[in-house]
């Protein structure tokens, strides 16, 4: 039969799942696994701390904020790489999941506070006698894990519906999503807003009943942001190789064309947007207990910037490559900001000017030419 | 009733009830499928179309010529739900009113469009790009869990043989020659089933054994499909046309077969030059 003679879409043989990878790409996938499932607790936790292979406290943190760091570049990618929009507030999303979060462990310190009282430190501080409506039901973990994913969900929902409709797109769009993270800035600020202003939280106790800071609740929160990651990766996979992603790609390219062929593109880019949107509050969930602390710097324009130089690095529409954008500007980020910590922001813009003009695929580019290279 | 309800029911049948009659050679045996009338668009103060009224019926091959900037292209924005007219009406069919239905929409109700500049998805294959534009539920959910079966694969086949692209069909489209881009809009097309197709200048850059086989595929179509073609090659459009529409400054000059719009002054004077 004639069809039997194509080239299929996808590389034949397998259920989807297994064709979701490359061989390649299953093997580093599978020695990931075992290096954040196996390597990094025994050499954190059995490997005793003298020893020159042991993990500290500090790299499994620096590392564990780095892969939640890592999903919001993903996140990213799904949007700018693939579907061609520049968001420029993405920020806003992990810091509201970070504080949904952040509501949780605020309540589960309980009265081990400054001022040992049922409510946290800074409510003391401005004389409130009782929780604002807004924190009710949040010493519960699933009603917190419920706001992780329905506050950053429900406002990407409300915002892009309005922005897409409207027909929004390329600058205007990036600008709007910048507004609308520096003003949700500013109203974290207020001390009035009921979310700890400019100190946010901090100074957690517990999370789940186990005391936060105790090697095993790091390695824990550490091995669930890993999985977390890998799963996430799984999932974008899956929705790029669909139907759906070629859609989105096609948005990208030639959105007219996609409308006349029949198809909406309002509610193609809600829903990825939508579920960037999510995914970027779960991984802001994940990062506050593992930093211990959440403030709304994290808000900051600049910051959301900073997701965009991620994934230009990176290499957009690849997937992977923000994951090592994410990971290398963050390292180097680390070791600089120690080393010469005024010329971070220098550093910074001479990356992304470098990039733009030499590694226009980033880095994921550079080791697609290597590997094609003789 | 409203005016435009009156002026489509005398347009099916415009000799019984005495109403006006667009011009000499309209068949009022077919249904229309597509009607314009009096749709007028300004840019900017600039009149794009000037009351213009236009029947396609059923089945129909029309060709529209004109000078550049007769507003042919204005037309097709107008009829795909690109450009609201300012005044005017649009209908395809009896019931689809054209200027309250937004571009999917249009599309998905059976109109296809092929650009002047050939719009295809560069960074898909031929193949997935055909898979595309299949005709098949087009919402998020249903295209999120939608996979290739058996008829579908079929249909990309022969689409891809009429088209002649089956050897490039895992090439990716921004690879293809000009010539070749214009046939997988066309393939596109085909996949869309629409009723009614709109080919802005389908034959521009290609060469003559191509336009050849062009001709052949719109001639083949006509019938099962109605199709409105804009052309500046009056080698092809006298190959294929059964009926001329001449556009002039937003307005239709003059309507007929090929040797009556040849013959007419007016046409000669404002466009043919000869």
């Amino acid at each position: 039969m004639m069809g039997a003679a194509f080239v299929p879409l996808a590389p034949a043989g397998g259920p989807r799942f297994v064709r979701l990878l490359s061989a390649g790409g299953w093997s580093f996938y599978v020695a990931a696994a075992v290096v954040l499932f196996v390597a990094f607790p025994i050499l954190h936790l059995v490997v005793p701390a003298d020893s020159a292979l042991h993990v500290s406290d500090y790299w499994v943190t620096l590392i564990g904020k780095i892969m939640c760091y890592a999903i919001v570049a993903l996140a990213m990618d799904l949007i700018w790489g693939y579907t061609g929009i520049l968001s420029l507030g993405h920020g806003l999303f992990f810091a509201l999941g970070g504080y949904a979060m952040g509501m949780y462990l605020m309540r589960s310190i309980g009265r081990d506070g400054v001022y040992q009282s049922n409510l946290p430190d800074f409510m003391v501080f401005l004389d409130w006698k009782a929780y604002p409506w807004y924190w009710s039901f949040t010493d519960h973990f699933w009603y917190a894990a419920l706001l992780v994913v329905l506050v950053p969900g429900l406002l990407a929902f409300v915002f892009g519906f309005f922005a897409f409709r409207s027909r929004i797109k390329g600058v205007y769009f990036s600008i709007i999503t910048q507004a609308l993270t520096y003003a949700s800035m500013l109203l974290f600020f207020r001390n009035n807003t009921g979310f700890g202003g400019n100190n946010g939280f901090t100074d957690f106790k517990r999370i789940l009943g186990f005391p936060i800071t105790a090697p095993e609740t790091r390695m824990a929160l550490f091995a669930v942001t890993g999985a977390a990651l890998l799963g996430f990766l799984l999932f974008a996979r899956w929705i790029v190789t669909s139907k759906l992603g070629r859609v989105l790609t096609a948005i990208r390219d030639a959105e007219s064309r996609v409308m006349f062929s029949g198809y909406d593109p309002v509610y193609f880019k809600l829903f990825i947007w939508t579920v960037s949107a999510v995914i970027c509050g779960i991984a802001g969930a994940l990062y506050v207990p593992q930093v211990g602390i959440i403030n709304p710097s994290e808000m900051s324009p600049a910051n959301s910037i900073e997701i965009a130089i991620w994934t230009a690095v990176g290499g957009r529409g690849t997937l992977y490559g923000p994951v090592l954008g994410a990971a290398a500007v963050n390292l180097g980020k680390s070791w600089f900001t120690k080393a010469f910590p005024e010329y971070w922001l220098f550093a910074l813009g001479l990356l992304f000017i470098l990039v733009t003009l030499f590694l226009p695929r980033g880095l994921a580019g550079l080791l697609a030419a290597r590997r094609k290279a003789p | 009733m409203s005016e435009a309800a009156s002026i489509r029911e005398q347009w099916d049948d415009p000799v019984a009830s005495g109403a006006r009659v667009l011009s000499e050679g309209v068949d009022t045996t077919h249904r229309g499928i597509l009607y314009l009338d009096g749709i007028s668009v300004s840019f900017d103060g600039f009149r794009a179309l000037n009351n213009l009224s236009l029947v396609i019926d059923a089945g129909e091959l029309r060709c529209v010529i004109g000078p550049n900037g007769a507003g042919k292209t204005t037309m097709m924005d107008v009829i795909t739900g690109k450009t609201r007219p300012d005044a005017g009406t649009a209908f395809f069919g009896q019931t689809i009113d054209l200027t309250r239905l937004a571009e999917p929409e249009i599309a998905g109700a059976g109109i296809g469009r092929k650009f002047q500049k050939p719009t295809v998805f560069e960074q898909h294959t031929v193949y997935e790009n055909l898979e595309l534009a299949l005709k098949t539920d087009k919402r998020v959910w249903p295209t999120l869990r939608s996979q290739l079966d058996g008829p579908a694969r079929d249909r990309i086949a022969a689409t891809l043989e009429t088209i002649k692209l089956l050897p490039d069909a895992a090439r990716l489209a921004g690879l293809l020659s000009h010539g070749q881009k214009q046939w997988l809009e066309i393939g596109m097309l085909l996949m869309q089933e629409p009723q009614l197709l709109l080919l802005d200048e389908p034959v521009a850059g290609m060469t003559d054994d191509e336009t050849l086989r062009s001709a052949e595929l719109f001639l083949s179509l006509a019938g099962r499909y109605s199709l409105i073609v804009v052309e500046h090659d009056m080698d092809f459009v006298e190959r294929i046309a059964q009926k001329v529409t001449v556009l002039h400054e937003g307005a239709v000059l003059a309507e007929g077969s090929m040797e009556e719009i040849q013959g007419n002054e007016q046409v000669v004077e404002v466009f043919l030059g000869r």
